[in-house]
């Protein structure tokens, strides 16, 4: 089942379902404004229904630090929901930024959408997987 | 050290975004609310708050949080002593997985196990600015379970004291706020003040004149209407009304035999009637009025735009708005209150007046926005009824005059400009 709600270019936020998977796509600048609307997206899947997130950062060129602090509120709203949460195709300047500053020990990192939808689909998920660019990162 | 290059350049962006939000938001609580959340995602750290110290309770308030649940109490009673603790303190803050560095500390964390260990924050930061705590950043751990090292204190430290800028230029403008508050109340005041004695003042003109009783008053609310119909301003519409009170004034140093003749005054003695305008612009100048042209509208309430009135004969655009409207509202009385030689006039004689007389004794479009706003009142368009309710009721027929004043609006906006213009 594939469901779109709302789509744009890389300024906006969109975000879709599939196979009970919400997908939302972060934007070009991660700031305040497309952090909140980033933040109500996954909050709205989540109280939709929805178990397993993937926020997708392909168009994302810069996360600023209300965009990271938004995307904590996130992580603490999907764990309050008992759902599970993984970013995908994450740049490496953001990612070494997640990784610095200890995302990335509470969510996934995934290199692409569809290995992000296979690690959420796969049954023994629990551990997660770490990114393979950060070898010093523990979990 | 193997992330210091980006640690820097994230925390330095961040105290960029920081300035940013500080300068670009109003509200205040939105304000605090964007910095923690800048402090928060600058070091990804999941719990926080900022709370203010008010003085004059004597507490701590929260003023944003994050992380920490919402049964949180509205405020914190803050003593003298935990404020000089907080001090002491200072703006390095102190890390609570340290044993605590200082008796201030350890006194401080013993009375308020809340803001400390509780709430499970880890940095207890006083925000002080002039030697004086302005409120105090909570932060819980970060999110890598590193302890804060010291480039962290370091860029805490400084968000900090953004974060108390902020709070103090706040309450500045809030402060500067109430003394404007308090200003326009006074100014409110003083208005009052002046309008009850422009009132005492007109009612003591009327006095004189047993038979004028309550006409400067109803010149004042004629003025008021017309001002507003022409759409003239609140301030402007005010002088309008104070214009209508004392226009008479002069009056006051007339002879008393002459103001209250029963008689049509003779010529003889009208110079010493006619004397009341330049004696109430004299009157009036020596009175510093908030309204300008007060003591000019008064001089000029008998010209004629046809340059037939008195005391300077003056025509048309020589004579001040203010004054056509005086004349229109003061000859609107005169013309319907029963003078002791002289019986009102029925309304449809007034209005056919007022038709004639546009563009001689009275400015055309003074009398349209007469006409426009008694027709108003007539079919409801107006709020109030403040010119019928001045006169009787038996006395108006609004039926009858209702096509007089659609008339006398048509006829003078159709030609009694050139009408005007015609007289030099
Ligand atoms: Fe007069
Ligand atoms: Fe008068």
């Amino acid at each position: 089942m594939e469901e779109t709600l709302s789509s744009g270019g890389p300024e906006t936020v969109s975000s879709r379902v599939e196979g009970g998977v919400a997908i939302i796509y972060a934007g070009g600048y991660l700031n305040k404004i497309n952090g909140e609307r980033t933040k109500r997206e996954c909050r709205d899947r989540l109280q939709n229904g929805c178990r397993a997130l993937v926020i997708n950062f392909s168009d994302t060129e810069i996360v600023n630090s209300i965009g990271v602090s938004i995307l904590l509120g996130v992580i603490d709203a999907a764990e309050e929901r008992e759902a599970r949460l993984c970013f995908c195709n994450v740049n490496n300047h953001t990612a070494q930024l997640f990784l610095m500053l200890g995302l990335a020990r509470h969510v996934y990192l995934a290199p692409t959408e569809e290995a992000a939808l296979v690690w959420l689909n796969a049954a023994n998920a629990a551990a997660p997987p770490v990114i393979s660019t950060t070898p010093t990162q523990r979990h | 050290m193997h992330y210091g290059i980006e640690k820097f350049l994230h925390a330095f962006t961040s105290l960029a975004d920081l300035g940013q939000e500080i300068a670009d938001t109003r509200d205040r609580k939105e304000m605090v609310e964007s910095a923690l959340q800048v402090v928060l995602g600058t070091l990804a750290i999941r719990r926080g708050a900022v709370v203010e110290y008010v003085e004059e309770k004597g507490s701590v308030q929260f003023i944003a949080a994050r992380g920490i649940g919402s049964d949180l109490p509205p405020e914190i009673p803050f003593t003298d002593t935990d404020v000089k603790d907080s001090c002491e303190i200072g703006a390095g803050g102190l890390s609570v997985s340290e044993p605590h560095s200082s008796n201030a500390a350890v006194r401080l964390a013993k009375r308020h196990p809340l803001l400390f260990e509780n709430l499970g924050y880890d940095l207890f930061m006083p925000l002080i600015m002039r030697d004086k705590l302005l409120g105090i950043l909570l932060l819980g751990p970060k999110m890598s379970e590193e302890p804060f090292s010291a480039l962290d204190r370091d860029v805490i430290c400084s968000m900090g004291r953004h974060i108390g800028v902020g709070i103090y230029n706040h309450r500045l403008i809030a402060e500067v706020e109430v003394r404007a508050e308090e200003n326009q109340r006074l100014y409110d005041d003083l208005r009052a003040t002046y309008q009850d004695t422009v009132r005492a003042f007109a009612a003591a003109i009327d006095f004189k004149d047993k038979y004028t009783r309550g006409h400067s008053e109803r010149v004042g609310r004629y003025c008021e209407i017309i001002a507003r119909e022409m759409g003239w301003n609140d301030e402007q519409v005010e002088g309008m009304i104070v214009a209508g009170y004392l226009h008479d004034i002069g009056k006051i140093v007339v002879d008393r035999d002459i103001i209250n003749s029963p008689y049509k005054i003779d010529a003889k003695l009208l110079p010493e009637l006619n004397r009341h305008t330049i004696a109430g612009y004299e009157i009036l100048s020596l009175i510093k009025h908030p309204f300008a042209d007060i003591p000019l509208m008064a001089r000029h309430h008998h010209e004629r735009v046809d340059g037939g009135g008195y005391p300077d004969g003056l025509t048309g655009d020589q004579i001040p708005m203010g004054a056509k409207i005086l004349t229109v509202a003061d000859s609107f009385d005169a013309m319907t209150t029963d003078r002791p030689y002289k019986r009102r006039r029925t309304m449809e004689e007034i209005i056919k007046d007022l038709g004639e007389n546009a563009g001689k004794q009275f400015e055309p479009e003074v009398v349209v926005a007469f006409a426009r706003a008694l027709l108003k009142e007539i079919t409801g368009e107006a709020q109030g009824k403040e010119i019928l309710n001045t006169l009787s009721d038996d006395y108006v027929d609004i039926e009858n005059i209702k096509p007089l004043l659609i008339e006398l609006i048509r006829s003078i906006e159709s030609n009694s400009y050139s009408a005007a213009a015609n007289v030099t």
